[in-house]
């Protein structure tokens, strides 16, 4: 393939997804219109998903999902002894994610509520960065496609690849929305990273910070400006448990 | 005649969500054994709902599946709206419609052209196809494009969806884009067409196996959202009784659960709704079905392929009908305030692969003190299972080889499109 007139070879590339969804995987396959060229710079060696043939020799590892079983740990290792660059993305495999709402219950509780005396191998919830070393993560829930090809092609080319650094409320305004704190709401934008071009908002539905932490949030005055509203604190802090996102600023866990 | 001694042992089977192995063992010609167990990790969703807020319930239920969140995120709130009696705008009930149709035809889409057909034309993947068939892959993706569309615009994006909130929806599609909308639908019906002629060259196999089919029933509509719970078998139940029509069971060998209800294992899917609803088919879907051959109870399961062909028929059309009824609508009452209630009920749709349950209880403060979920391929595991036996022993009884034994297998498991995280949710 050319990009500005230099040519690049393919990248090898695995897909591999863990304790999940697959929404993000299936998130690939969407923006139809340029799936034909995004394959075409790809050589996609393993993507159990969409395609019979393994491989066991990738430059790039793009893992999804929690890690909450111990024959999981053992296949992140060898993908990581694989890879030459491991991408951890969406919310799971880079926070957690909704998943780890199960570490609020003992394992016991909730093996007994959901199989009965059934016996099953269940871990508590953790990050892939938990398991094993992580080049680059792509946050979201689900990922944006568009930021995926961006970071894979940027990857292709050498070109330099980044995050966003400032929070949802910049995408949010930029499309006039009305802000939801003025509407009765918490809303996670003020101290989330942008890059969702913020599609909840703009749902009107609150942000729930699936991307984590915007840089240098003021988390303090955060949790002051929900008070200050006089908006219901417990409603705050299921909001910032949901993706397992803000533990680091958490004091006052519920 | 040599007779044939193998192990056939898929681990991970490929092209399917989420991760399931077949093992089939042949001794002296004879089948020893043929399975199907379902690996994948359980999350224990009905724990994690557990004192969360009702109204954040249908956000995380969504992410029970990355194919059908709208079906999950919508059987939530079905069932909260049910146990807290809050009755919802009919412009918003014929929203979240649209929205289901959205991603049935995005599912059918990526399960017909990307998972099944290559099995059908012997490639690893949909990739070869792309140089080899470009056309028909160009309408698979413009179907599958339309499918996303349509979520997009309904609830704020193709996958975990935004604007589906109890009480109705959370914000209106603009009209000029619901009308951009049906005019992309329009162009997609020739591809439609181009599709029914390409898989009418395909050869579907000939196998049989009967089974009791298990879907919604309302007497009146094609079924996606609410309603009696019907069998082929006669069975007929009320929403909430869906544990009488799901009886469901754990098995040593898989992590999924198994249910059963007249019969040894029941079916659920296309093929299930088409077998019980065809009646309620659109003009144009009943046409495809006939060119097929596709008549109730049809109980090949190869051919909840063609169900879902004539699945994405019905909703184009039913789609464009919708949204004509939408663009008369002024769209400014979607959504009924409500206060939360104890409460318990049953909330049942049409999962692209079958009828989903879920069944919540609040509180009176509305936090949600008990989950129950019974998910589509959860319900077709036992019968993928039992299919599995029958149809290798007619295939070793036809002479087959182990590999094509195996591509069988594999080809008869991917037909029921599993979904299988969502079974181990």
């Amino acid at each position: 393939m050319q990009h500005l007139g230099f040519s690049h070879n393919k990248i090898k590339i695995g897909s591999f997804d863990f304790t999940c969804c697959e929404g993000c995987q299936l998130q690939l396959a969407n923006r139809e219109s340029t799936l034909p060229a995004f394959l075409e710079l790809l050589d996609i060696r393993n993507f159990r998903e969409i395609s019979s043939e393994k491989h066991d020799d990738y430059d790039i590892a793009l893992v999804e999902g929690s890690i909450t079983r111990e024959d999981e740990v053992e296949r992140l290792k060898t993908i990581r002894s694989n890879a030459k660059v491991l991408i951890a993305y969406g919310s799971c495999a880079c926070f957690g994610g909704v998943n780890s709402l199960k570490n609020r219950f003992p394992l016991e509780e909730s093996v007994k509520e959901v199989y009965g005396e059934k016996q099953i191998d269940t871990l508590p919830v953790r990050r892939v960065s938990d398991i094993v070393h992580v080049d680059f993560s792509i946050p979201g829930c689900p990922v944006s496609k568009e930021e995926v090809e961006r970071i894979v092609v940027s990857v292709v080319t050498g070109s330099m690849i980044g995050l966003p650094k400032y929070p949802v409320c910049v995408e949010c305004k930029q499309k006039l929305n009305t802000c939801l704190f003025d509407l009765g709401e918490i809303c996670l934008g003020p101290i989330t990273r942008a890059g969702c071009d913020a599609v909840c908002t703009t749902g009107k539905t609150p942000c729930l910070g699936c991307r984590g932490p915007a840089e240098d949030i003021n988390f303090t005055s955060f949790t002051e400006l929900v008070t200050e509203k006089q908006l219901p604190v417990d409603d705050m802090n299921e909001k910032l448990g949901f993706y397992n996102c803000f533990e680091e600023f958490r004091h006052d866990k519920s | 005649m040599t007779k044939v001694d193998c192990n056939i042992d898929v681990h991970h089977l490929t092209r399917v969500e989420g991760h399931g192995n077949i093992h089939i063992t042949i001794r002296d010609g004879k089948l020893v054994e043929a399975t199907w167990a379902v690996v994948e990790t359980p999350r224990f969703f009905e724990m994690m709902v557990r004192g969360l807020s009702a109204e954040r319930v249908p956000f995380l239920t969504s992410r029970i599946c990355g194919i059908c969140s709208i079906s999950h995120s919508l059987a939530s709130i079905r069932s909260l709206e049910r146990a807290m009696d809050i009755i919802v705008p009919p412009a918003a009930e014929r929203l979240r419609l649209l929205a289901m149709h959205g991603e049935t035809l995005q599912s059918h889409a990526l399960h017909l052209f990307f998972l099944a057909i290559p099995d059908f034309v012997d490639t690893p993947n949909v990739l070869p196809l792309i140089k080899s068939h470009p056309a028909i892959v160009q309408s698979g993706l413009r179907l599958k494009e339309a499918g996303n569309a349509i979520s997009a615009l309904t609830t704020g994006r193709f996958t975990h969806p935004v604007s589906l909130v109890l009480g109705g929806v959370s914000k209106a599609p603009e009209k000029k884009a619901l009308a951009a909308l049906k005019e992309q639908l329009e162009g997609v019906l020739p591809d439609l067409e181009a599709t029914d002629e390409f898989c009418a060259t395909l050869t579907i196999p000939d196998f049989v196996r009967e089974t009791e089919f298990v879907s919604l029933y309302n007497g009146r509509t094609y079924p996606f959202i609410g309603g009696d719970l019907l069998s082929t078998d006669g069975v007929q139940k009320d929403e909430n009784d869906y544990l009488a029509m799901t009886n469901e069971y754990t098995e040593d060998f898989t992590t999924s659960k198994h249910t059963r209800l007249s019969r040894d294992s029941f079916a659920a899917g296309a093929l299930a709704r088409f077998n019980n609803n065809r009646a309620f088919l659109h003009p144009k879907a009943k046409e495809t079905a006939a060119a097929f051959g596709l008549e109730p109870v049809n109980h090949n399961p190869f051919m909840n392929n063609v169900a879902q062909l004539v699945e994405c028929h019905h909703i184009v059309h039913d789609a464009i009908d919708m949204i004509d009824t939408l663009l008369d609508d002024p769209l400014s009452e979607l959504k009924t305030p409500w206060k939360p209630k104890a409460g318990k009920a049953a909330g049942a749709v049409e999962a692209p692969r079958g009828i989903l349950y879920h069944c919540m209880e609040t509180d009176e403060t509305g936090k949600v003190v008990k989950g129950d979920c019974i998910i589509p391929t959860t319900q077709n595991n036992a019968n993928i299972h039992l299919d599995l036996k029958a149809l290798a022993a007619q295939a070793l009884g036809d002479g087959k080889n182990d590999k094509e034994i195996q591509h069988l297998c594999e080809m008869a498991v991917r037909s029921y499109d599993p979904c299988i995280s969502c079974s181990v949710h």
